[in-house]
Formats: C-alpha cells, sequence, structure tokens
C-alpha cells in the first residue's frame, strides 16, 4: 500500500482521515445538542438558528472559506484571541482544515440528527418523565438511543463531506503538502503539473474506496441500531 | 408513611373550545374514576396532576405537597412527582426488555417508599416469561401488563389510569380487570381512572365524576351517578332530551340519536336532557323496518364494525345520528342477516328495556 502510493499521496490521504475523523468527532456533541433544540424546542430565535446551521450548505463554499480566514485567521477577532489564550492555531494549519470541513458537515449531520430526534414518540418521552426520568436522563436513555440510526447516518454524511471538502479548505488554510494538502487539494494540485495524472488517478481510486467503505460501515451500524430500537 | 398521601385538585383551564373546570379530592386506597365522552377533559385533568402540562390556574397538592399552584408559579417537574401513569396506548419503551422497562422507574425514584416488590407485581401480572422480551413481540393485553407494572414499580404516590383497557377487546379486557381490582384493594395510594365503559367505572371505583365539556356534571358512588346496577354485556349511552309526556299511559317521549324513542315513568321533566343507556343485548337488529311488533322503538342505523365476542356471539356496532348503539346478537344471526360494514338496518329497543334497572336505564343529568 505504501509502495503503490507516492509519499505525498500518502500523506494527503492520512491528513484527509486525520481531519474527517477530527472534524466528525468533534462537531458531534454540537450537532446532537443543535439538532435536539431544533427538534424539540420552542423559543425565540430558532428560524434563525435554522438558517445559520444551513448557511454553509448553501453559500459558496469558498465564501465560507473567506469568512473563517477574516474570523479564525492570524488577524481574525477569534483566530488572534484563540492563539494568544490556549496556542490554538487555525490558519495554514491541519487544524483550520479540520474547522472547515467540520462546519461544512454540520448542517448534512445536523439535518439527519434532527429528522431522526423528531421521529421519536414525544409520548415515550412523557412516559419516561413520569417514571422519574430528569430531562437529561430522558434524553440519555430514551431520546438518543431511539434517534441512534439517524445519528449514526449523520456521522456518516459529515465524514464524507469532511474527506471531499475542498473550496472552503483551500481558501482557509491554502493547500500546503504535510500540513493542509487534503486528498481533494492534492488531486487539484497534481492535475496542474505536468505527468502528475497517475498520482490523481490513484488517489481518485482511494477516495472512491473510502466512500465506499464508509457507506457499508454507516448501513451495518444503522442496521444494528434499527434493531435495536425495534426489538428483537 | 409518605405513600398514603390523598391528592387534591382544583383546576380551571382553557383547552380549546372548552373550559376544563374541576375539583376533587381522592382519598389513599381509593378509586376516582372520571368518567365520560371522549373530548370531556378527562385525559388533560391527568396531564396536569402528572406535571406534562401547567393549568392556566389550579392547584394540585399530594399530601403536604403542592406540586401545581398557578397563580404562584409553583410547578413540581413531572420526574420529581412520583404518579404512577398508565397510559392508554402503553408507550413501553421499544429499545428495551419487558424486566428493563419495569425497572426503569425503581432507579430513578429518589426517596420515596416502594408500593409493591418486583416479585410481586411479576406474579401478580403473571409476566414471568416476557421479562427477557421486546416490548415489539407483545400482543396488547400484555403490553398494558407490563404497563401496569412498570407504573406500580415506579414508587407512586398516585397512580394516573388512562383508559388501560380501551385497546383490548372484550376477553382481554376481562383477563385485566380482576387485576387492577387487585392493585386497588392492596396499594394505599389514590388512583384516578379514566374511562368511558360504564361496567368498569361501577366495577372499580370508588367515586364517579361525570364529565362533560370539562364541567363535573354528577359525582357520587358509582351505584348513585350510574343509577342501578349495569348489565351484562356492553352498553351504549345515548344523550337525550325529554321532549314530550303522553298523560294517558306514562310514556315519555325522548329525542335521541336523531329520532324519537319512547320509555315508560321515570324521574325526568319535560325538557330534562338524560342519558339512555342501552345494554347490547337489548338491541335486536333486522333487515327492514319490522311491522306488527311489540317493540315501539326502532332506529334506522348503520352497520359500522362487526366484533367478535366468543363462538357464538358478535357485537354489532351501529352508528345512529352521531351517537353510537351496541347490538348482542348470536354470531348464527349475523351470518344469516349476512350484516357488513356500511349496510343500513334498524335497531329494534324494547322500551320497557330503557327503563329497567338490571338491563338499561334513564339517567336523568343536572343542567
Amino acid at each position: 500500500m505504501a509502495d503503490w502510493l507516492g509519499p505525498q499521496e500518502w500523506q494527503a490521504v492520512a491528513l484527509s482521515l486525520q481531519v474527517a475523523v477530527v472534524a466528525t468527532l468533534v462537531s458531534l456533541p454540537l450537532g446532537l445538542y443543535v439538532a435536539y433544540v431544533l427538534a424539540r424546542r420552542d423559543f425565540w430565535g430558532h428560524a434563525a438558528l435554522n438558517i445559520l446551521v444551513h448557511l454553509p450548505l448553501v453559500l459558496p463554499p469558498v465564501v465560507t472559506g473567506y469568512l473563517l480566514l477574516l474570523s479564525f485567521g492570524r488577524q481574525g477577532l477569534i483566530g488572534s484571541f484563540l492563539d494568544r489564550a490556549f496556542g490554538l492555531v487555525f490558519a495554514f494549519n491541519w487544524t483550520g482544515a479540520a474547522l472547515a470541513a467540520g462546519i461544512m458537515g454540520f448542517p448534512l449531520m445536523v439535518r439527519a440528527i434532527r429528522l431522526a430526534i423528531e421521529a421519536v414518540d414525544p409520548g415515550l418521552e412523557e412516559a419516561a418523565s413520569t417514571l422519574g426520568a430528569s430531562r437529561l436522563k430522558v434524553l440519555a436513555t430514551v431520546t438518543l438511543p431511539l434517534a441512534l440510526p439517524g445519528i449514526v447516518a449523520g456521522m456518516v454524511l459529515a465524514f464524507a463531506k469532511a474527506m471531499g471538502e475542498f473550496g472552503a479548505t483551500i481558501t482557509f488554510v491554502s493547500n500546503i503538502p504535510g500540513s493542509t494538502q487534503t486528498v481533494p487539494s492534492a488531486i487539484y494540485a497534481f492535475l496542474q503539473v505536468p505527468g502528475g495524472e497517475a498520482s490523481a488517478v490513484r488517489l481518485v481510486w482511494v477516495s472512491i474506496a473510502v466512500s465506499v467503505a464508509a457507506l457499508l460501515v454507516s448501513e451495518l451500524l444503522a442496521r444494528r441500531a434499527m434493531k435495536r430500537v425495534q426489538g428483537q | 408513611m409518605t405513600n398514603a398521601a390523598g391528592l387534591s385538585v382544583d383546576l380551571n383551564h382553557q383547552l380549546g373550545a372548552i373550559t376544563l373546570r374541576v375539583a376533587f379530592d381522592v382519598p389513599p386506597g381509593t378509586v376516582t374514576a372520571l368518567f365520560g365522552q371522549s373530548g370531556a377533559g378527562k385525559t388533560s385533568i391527568l396531564k396536569v396532576i402528572a406535571g406534562l402540562t401547567t393549568p392556566d390556574e389550579g392547584r394540585v397538592v399530594s399530601g403536604e405537597d403542592v406540586w401545581t399552584q398557578q397563580p404562584g408559579n409553583r410547578f413540581v417537574p413531572a420526574h420529581a412527582r412520583g404518579v404512577g401513569y398508565v397510559f392508554q396506548d402503553a408507550r413501553l419503551f421499544p429499545h428495551r426488555s419487558v424486566a428493563a422497562n419495569l425497572r426503569y422507574g425503581d432507579r430513578n425514584a429518589k426517596g420515596r417508599q416502594p408500593l409493591v416488590r418486583f416479585d410481586d407485581v411479576v406474579a401478580l401480572l403473571g409476566l414471568g416469561d416476557l421479562l427477557k422480551r421486546r416490548p415489539a413481540g407483545l400482543s396488547g393485553g400484555e403490553r398494558q401488563r407490563v404497563a401496569l407494572g412498570r407504573a406500580l414499580l415506579s414508587h407512586p404516590r398516585v397512580l394516573l389510569m388512562d383508559e388501560p383497557l380501551a385497546a383490548l377487546d372484550g376477553a382481554r379486557k376481562a383477563a385485566i380487570l380482576p387485576l387492577i381490582e387487585r392493585i386497588r384493594d392492596s396499594v394505599a395510594v389514590p388512583i384516578l381512572y379514566v374511562s368511558h365503559d360504564p361496567q368498569e367505572v361501577a366495577r372499580l371505583a370508588t367515586n364517579v365524576l361525570v364529565l362533560e365539556d370539562g364541567k363535573v356534571l354528577n359525582e357520587g358512588p358509582p351505584l348513585a351517578v350510574l343509577g342501578g346496577p349495569v348489565a351484562d354485556g356492553p352498553v351504549a349511552t345515548l344523550p337525550g332530551k325529554v321532549v314530550g309526556k303522553n298523560t294517558v299511559d306514562g310514556l315519555f317521549e325522548i329525542s335521541a340519536a336523531g329520532t324519537r324513542l319512547y320509555a315508560p315513568a321515570f324521574q325526568a321533566a319535560l325538557g330534562d336532557e338524560v342519558t339512555l343507556t342501552i345494554a347490547a343485548r337489548d338491541v335486536m337488529l333486522a333487515l327492514t323496518r319490522p311491522s306488527g311488533l311489540s317493540a315501539l322503538n326502532q332506529l334506522e342505523v348503520t352497520v359500522k364494525d362487526i366484533t367478535p365476542v366468543d363462538a357464538a356471539r358478535v357485537d354489532v356496532v351501529l352508528s345512529a345520528g352521531n351517537a353510537t348503539l351496541l347490538s348482542r346478537i348470536t354470531r348464527r344471526s349475523a351470518d344469516q342477516l349476512i350484516l357488513r360494514p356500511g349496510q343500513t338496518v334498524f335497531a329494534v329497543i324494547k322500551s320497557v328495556a330503557l327503563a329497567d334497572g338490571k338491563s338499561g336505564h334513564l339517567q336523568v343529568m343536572d343542567v
């Protein structure tokens, strides 16, 4: 495997996996929270939150990337603060690629989880609360377990989006081999240089393989979760 | 003993078009039935007591604890109240085994005394063989038994039962009713039982509140409120109004179900709103309007459904105007008449049945 891929290609694959896994796992808690709030709560600003969450889905990725650069770059308001306070640097760093990937995948994740939570019978949540379960316990023992197939689906969608994210990533953190060059950026870079086509094709195959594997795993997990939810 | 506390309820709550206005007390160890047609506000009262809704105005007190007080903004959340709520549709957790469903409330009951022991509940409700199974594989009757057990095991200070038998057929109802009687006789908590079946109410309740459009029409012990012994088999209730009285033979003329019915003397005056309770076995069916028959009451009705009672008998559900009537006939008669849903037939009710205390009866309601 390592022989089949050149060092730069290998680096891109490893970085993409790292970026996608981190983006998915870090955005999951926030995604669960936002999906739950959108599905089950009625509050002032509900519609605004919904629009904000969906914005990355409809904005041109380049715009999202540029906005990230403005806010999370070294000179940006949030970026400079995080750098000073925690030494956390997003600009031209793999963490920036993960941030861009996470934000681009967020609406997909929230949509899938929200639909799954909305499909959970509120009557079961009421029953749990009459049986002494606090709101948090109802969430942990009834709502989330029953929404598990949708949560898995949301995670897979977010992971796949993170693996394929290009526009926002390249705008925000550029295309630096070894630190910010993910598989899509690498394919783009290889296609710009003479003789790079073979490398690009190999990365295309890797992309297809990862995507198919992600779908298979999610199908398996979702089926298992579904069985648990429906009983037997 | 914290479990042996009475329940006191006083509500004034706007519910869509109707105003819910009730006040009552349930002493520990007794059953108060909320009786009335659907839409009368019965379930809404239970939800307020359970803390699932906040009333516009009202007070719910369990023993010394004020659960809801509005105005006053006192509201103990549902999970901290300790109500054993048996829902009409069971609401078992599909992703948990029967045993885990039963134990769900047990682990959350902080500081409250257990009402019953796990093994006793399993034995009483016959759940031993079901413990490892998932709710999806259970029959309707089994599900309701698990729901009863789950509520009992949540260390409740009040039991709320919302038509727990409504979704079950006659045989399953008959099997579970005695279990609820035994629960009533063995636990010292107030029980509220919602139903629109006079038989269930007569059998279980210590006290009955008859509700209509959110108001209490009548209150008292079941015999006094339901007006005499209740017939064997199911009964239907028809709302009506006394529109005439024959001075010669004393027959009352009652407008009900879009037609005129005749009943012998009873306690009512012209213009009174009455409820006719008609036992299914007092209703005969004919395909054409019968003539040369002694029965005065003949209604043109539509067959809505035919439900089997046992090998020999069926109950035919009939719609008469906007009311529902039941007729219990033999399966053979049903086959001979070739009854099917949608068919128009004639229901024949003997007039004496409308006043006879044993089979059907009339009850005058305060208006």
